[in-house]
């Protein structure tokens, strides 16, 4: 539960914070911006040999990593780039297109 | 005891700013800008404030640097003039989004071209829809007394926006006028501590600024900024009547000058208006009933309060020291205009620009706008009503 989640869609002008601001830092984990993708990865976990060449290139930091291992992709801030998909040597993502 | 000094309207700001003693001054140092930063670094230089200066590189520079330092919860300042401030625009439109109380002196003086660096208001009045409040000064005493009042108004929580505090470029910034400074503890008890609702330093609680707002959130931001600026019109108020407790000097949004009987007024912003008043006496002393309206405060737009003092007015001048290039006339002329109009007062009006890069204000022309005021009277036509004052044909 996030400081910002009272800031609904709904919410009036009386009630939102001045100019937006927003009193905790980090927030933008509360926000899902993955509603933007087109395109959709998919993690086939069999061909994954946990090298984790795709965490650290995810400009949205949408591949969780746990006891250095990743996990499932994080799709509500993935933007489906498709830059993990590139970089992993053994094919263990796959772009699904036109897929949210 | 006020102390009695003699001063340039730079020099008088300057003093209003060393007696704030402000956290953050953040200017670019030489032209455009004024002789207020260079001032305002000695008493830095000589240990007189606490402030931190930051020269920067640009005004562009200079405004991101003071949303910043606002921010993060320094009181914080900053001084311009002329295309100095054009290179700010983009940072004055975020600065007051944010809700960050920045104070701002500016200078008026011409934005080019053609190039020329004297006064006009088309720099500051170019950036009326910025979201900043806006306050003139007719001279060095009222900059001064200005300036006092700015952080008090800028920083009350029913209005968290910045201020603009202006003055004629060379006619008050660089004259030197008798004027009457407060003691400095008497300032400094007035503006008091800041004490910002949020600030990015504050290490207890978390605290962003300025983030990305969609199309579901911005109206009802906007909503709020522009409830905060009407709210300012009361802050004006209480602020100035406690600031003729400390000072005896007595503002509003805007001084009548012999207005109450008069048939024929006209609407002034800045030194003019000092100028005005002598054409008012003398015309007076013939027996003209001539008044005059000078505008203090530009933002918020006191439209009802100045509706109601023109309502007995017959022929009205609106004085622009600017042209908005609409082809009707200037922004005063459109503001006032709207303002009777929406108020059912209807004068015969008619829009002057005049004094534009520098051009000398007399009394002789002043008396000229009251001249055709008559004959508007007179003959119950108005003519032209979009008008250059004192333009050679």
């Amino acid at each position: 539960m996030s400081s910002i989640d009272f800031i609904t869609d709904t919410i009036g002008w009386r009630d939102i914070t001045p100019g937006g601001e927003i009193y905790e830092g980090g927030t933008s984990a509360a926000i899902r911006t993955g509603d933007w993708r087109t395109d959709t990865p998919e993690f086939i976990a069999d061909k994954c040999k946990q090298c984790l060449l795709c965490t650290p290139v995810c400009p949205d930091c949408a591949i969780p990593v746990k006891d250095g291992k990743r996990g499932e992709f994080d799709l509500d801030h993935c933007k489906g780039c498709g830059i993990c998909a590139k970089v992993c040597p053994f094919g263990a993502i796959e772009m699904k297109r036109g897929e949210k | 005891m006020g102390i009695r000094e003699r001063l340039s309207g730079n020099e008088a700001v300057a003093n209003a700013m060393r007696q704030i003693n402000p956290d953050v001054m953040a200017a670019f140092p030489i032209t455009p800008s004024t002789e207020i930063p260079q001032y305002f670094s000695t008493y830095v230089a000589n240990g007189k404030v606490d402030t931190v200066f930051v020269p920067v590189e640009s005004e562009h520079s200079a405004m991101s640097a003071c949303v910043g330092s606002e921010a993060a919860g320094a009181r914080t300042l900053t001084a311009t003039s002329s295309c100095g401030l054009a290179l700010m625009w983009e940072e004055l439109y975020i600065a007051a989004s944010c809700r960050l109380p920045i104070a701002l002196a500016c200078v008026n003086r011409a934005l080019s071209g053609p190039i020329n660096i004297n006064c006009d208001h088309s720099d500051s009045m170019g950036a009326r829809d910025s979201g900043w409040i806006q306050i003139y000064a007719e001279n060095n005493q009222e900059v001064y007394d200005n300036f006092v009042q700015a952080y008090r108004i800028a920083e009350h929580k029913d209005v968290r926006l910045p201020i603009m505090i202006c003055q004629d470029g060379f006619i008050t910034s660089h004259g030197v006028e008798n004027i009457e400074l407060l003691e400095d503890d008497v300032v400094k008890n007035f503006v008091g501590e800041y004490e910002p609702y949020g600030y990015l330093l504050d290490d207890e609680k978390g605290y962003a600024v300025g983030p990305y707002d969609n199309p579901v959130h911005y109206m009802e931001h906007k909503k709020q900024q522009t409830e905060a600026m009407k709210n300012a019109k009361k802050v004006i108020l209480d602020v100035a009547k406690e600031f003729k407790g400390i000072s005896g000097r007595e503002y509003g949004l805007f001084e009548e000058y012999k207005l109450d009987d008069a048939d024929m007024a006209i609407v002034i912003i800045g030194s003019a208006a000092g100028t005005s008043k002598d054409a008012v006496d003398e015309l007076r002393a013939e027996g003209k009933k001539v008044g005059l309206l000078k505008l203090r405060v530009f933002r918020p737009f006191p439209a009802e309060e100045i509706a109601e003092a023109l309502k007995n007015v017959k022929a009205l001048a609106i004085m622009d020291r600017t042209d908005s290039y609409s082809s009707q006339g200037g922004p005063l002329g459109a503001e006032v205009r709207g303002a009777l109009f929406s108020a059912g007062v209807a004068p015969k009006t008619v829009n002057y620009v005049y004094g534009l890069g520098g051009r000398d204000v007399k009394v002789e022309n002043i008396k000229e706008v009251y001249a055709a005021l008559e004959e508007i009277l007179a003959t119950g036509c108005v003519g032209e009503k979009f008008r250059y004052l004192s333009v050679r044909e």
